[in-house]
């Protein structure tokens, strides 16, 4: 089993989300720089990490899209490999187009940092196998651009396909169809605004986001 | 030569940036403030001979979001 957690600069929740692989597969993960150009070989899992990479300039992961590493972890996207963008993580995988739609400054205006509750709309993913369909749970989001964007037919396709992993249970930041986690089309791709990676130990009060991991890692051990 | 790019936020996208600024015009007192979007311009200082291309291809690649922005190009002397 090898992860790679991406670390660009701005990045600030790639330890925690190394900290979340590490407890899920035993092993540590290999952080890997915004100018590299290659990832580790044979590498199962990727991680997009939460943070404002380059300062949130131009737009919420505008930058970090264009980066040298992206191409690299767009390829392996494209080969199957799982990744997992969580907040400025979706909102890169998004502006690279790994995702669809796109992630809007939040209605309310605010930065909106505190627990959600969420609903599992898709159990059967890759990332979400540890939880049951429709099952409520609780996870913290803290951002400033989670609004979720994408056209009626987008979205429509997306409910279609069963693409939407996590819906918010209350209104958080205006997100269409309070999607807050949606899957790529061949379901290897998740991004999410909630941060699973703050809630894995019974220290930091719920441990809701740790069966995301240890899903993650089940399925990747099954097939391998 | 110059060029300026004025990136615009699309018709249904809601802008709340936009809105505070409106929020605010009203709170000084302004009236007859309908509505307010609020954009960015981006002026690029470009070699002479850069084709229209290039630019276009600027602006779609990474200057504009075209799932939720508009853009046009103006080219200064």
């Amino acid at each position: 089993m090898k992860c790679a957690v991406i670390v660009f600069p701005g990045s600030n929740c790639d330890r925690d989300l190394a900290v979340a692989f590490e407890a899920a597969t035993g092993v540590k993960p290999v952080m890997v720089w915004h100018r590299d150009t290659q990832l580790p070989d044979g590498v199962d899992l990727i991680g997009v990490p939460g943070g404002f990479s380059y300062g949130d300039y131009l737009r919420s992961g505008a930058m970090a899209a264009r980066s040298p590493v992206m191409q690299a972890v767009a390829e392996a996207a494209s080969r199957g490999t799982n990744v997992l963008g969580i907040c400025n993580g979706f909102q890169v995988l998004t502006e690279t187009g790994l995702l669809p739609g796109a992630l809007l400054r939040n209605a309310g205006g605010h930065f909106v940092c505190r627990d959600v509750a969420l609903t599992v709309e898709n159990a059967q993913s890759a990332f979400t196998s540890r939880y049951a369909a429709g099952e409520a749970i609780t996870i913290p989001v803290a951002h400033h651009d989670g609004n979720y964007f994408a056209d009626t037919q987008t979205l429509d396709r997306l409910e279609g396909e069963g693409r939407v992993a996590f819906r918010y249970g209350e209104r958080v930041n205006g997100s269409m169809r309070n999607i807050a986690g949606i899957l790529n089309e061949s379901g290897n791709v998740l991004g999410m605004m909630p941060h699973p990676e703050r809630v894995i130990e019974p220290a930091h009060g719920n441990t809701d986001g740790r069966r995301l991991f240890e899903g993650l890692v089940e399925g990747l051990l099954a097939r391998a | 030569m110059k060029a300026r790019v004025f990136v615009t936020l699309k018709g249904g996208v809601l802008d709340p940036q936009g809105r505070a600024i409106h929020h605010a015009l009203e709170g000084l007192g302004f009236a007859g403030v309908n509505d307010v979007r609020a954009g960015k311009l981006i002026e690029l200082d470009l070699a002479d001979g850069t084709s229209d291309e290039d630019l276009d291809a600027m602006c779609r690649k990474l200057l504009a979001n075209t799932v939720i922005e508009n853009y046009r190009i103006e080219k200064v002397a």
